[in-house]
């Protein structure tokens, strides 16, 4: 044994905890860094196509109506700016959540969690919606009823990204309020009380940011630019 | 690993509910300032060196969001050093992904507009207009619609 004492270089040999969080949640972050090369492969590989193509659709044209509105409605960014902060919203719930778990307030996480799920179903019926909507204009995979920006005939590409992209983070978001109906279940059997801590909220909490981050993302690149 | 949940407690410096709403507050300001530059491009020209900056600056505002949401939300800022390197480090990478791709695909556009008279040319055919586009697309072969059916994707 060295005689030194305690110093940055002893972090790693042993009896501690270098990065001082526990196992799980980790492991947690390092499932996140490899989704997070999943979904950048994808936007990466629609900015490439969307690079080496001439022409492009506008998505303020394609993108523009809402829910209960007549028919022919003009609103861009309306219908998707709701989408936006429901997930926004429904990340802070979370957030407070995993802070109440922390302070071990059974009753607060139960609420919060509810109001995250509640978030994250209201984000699927949206999607669900707007899916259903541009399927009936005549937009799928292998389907793409709407001409370039600049009155060009365009390609398929358009629709190919946009149901795979936001279908991929559907997807996540879905089992994101899977996990969250779990985690209620659990909280509500009071297994994280006989436990002693509540973590594991915190993980499920760090998958559902994540999948609130995805969509800043996916958001930017569909709808705004 | 029994020791672990005991050293997760004492670890969380910020947080607290003054800083959840604070960040909230922020994200949705950078959110209402996205849109409005989103609503604020629709009126300029396409290619336009104004629209290019608007999209760059709504890039920098999508960059601080995520900063916001990884940073507090996930709570990675109050972690130790060590475990932000080791998550942040790797997705350097994606720098030079971007720039990678990116420059790629617009070469790839050049070469074509160059030397590929064809790959001009169509990119030049105007779109039929669009009461005709949802009847019919002759543009291109993909099978149309019927609206009165229901969605069935596997009909494709």
């Amino acid at each position: 044994m060295a005689s030194t004492t305690v110093t940055p270089t002893k972090l790693w040999s042993g009896g501690k905890s270098p990065f001082n969080v526990e196992y799980g949640k980790l492991m947690m972050w390092y499932f996140l860094m490899s989704d997070a090369f999943t979904f950048g492969a994808f936007l990466i590989s629609y900015g490439t196509i969307r690079f080496s193509t001439n022409g492009w659709p506008d998505p303020n044209l394609v993108f523009k109506s809402f829910p209960f509105a007549p028919h022919g409605v003009n609103a861009p960014l309306v219908f998707v700016s709701i989408m936006t902060f429901i997930l926004i919203i429904s990340s802070v719930t979370m957030v407070l959540a995993v802070h109440a778990g922390h302070n071990m307030d059974k009753k607060k996480v139960v609420k919060n969690l509810i109001w995250t799920i509640i978030g994250g179903l209201a984000f699927l019926g949206c999607q669900a919606w707007e899916w259903t909507h541009l399927y009936h204009e005549g937009a799928w995979w292998g389907s793409n009823p709407f001409p370039n920006a600049d009155g060009t005939a365009s390609s398929t590409n358009f629709t190919n990204y946009f149901f795979t992209i936001t279908g991929f983070h559907g997807f996540h978001v879905f089992s994101g309020v899977i996990i969250n109906i779990i985690m209620l279940i659990m909280t509500l059997m009071d297994k994280f009380e006989q436990r002693g801590h509540y973590l594991m909220i915190e993980k499920a909490g760090l998958y559902w940011h994540f999948v609130d981050l995805v969509w800043v993302f996916v958001f930017t690149c569909f709808y705004l630019i | 690993m029994e020791h672990t949940h005991t050293t997760t407690h004492d670890e969380h410096a910020g947080g607290g509910v003054k800083e959840i709403v604070k960040v909230t507050i922020i994200l949705s300001v950078l959110t209402v300032v996205e849109l409005v530059l989103g609503f604020w491009m629709m009126g300029m020209p396409l290619e336009s060196t104004m629209r290019m900056a608007v999209k760059g600056a709504i890039i920098i505002l999508m960059m601080a969001k995520a900063f916001y949401i990884v940073g507090y939300f996930m709570h990675l800022k109050h972690e130790i050093r060590n475990l932000i390197m080791t998550i942040v480090v790797p997705l350097a990478l994606f720098v030079w992904f971007i720039i990678a791709f990116l420059y790629d695909g617009n070469s790839f556009r050049n070469l074509r507009n160059t030397y590929d008279p064809y790959f001009k040319e169509q990119s030049t055919i105007k779109a039929e207009k669009k009461e005709e586009t949802k009847h019919g697309d002759a543009t291109h072969e993909a099978p149309k619609h019927d609206e009165a059916k229901p969605a069935d994707p596997k009909a494709h």
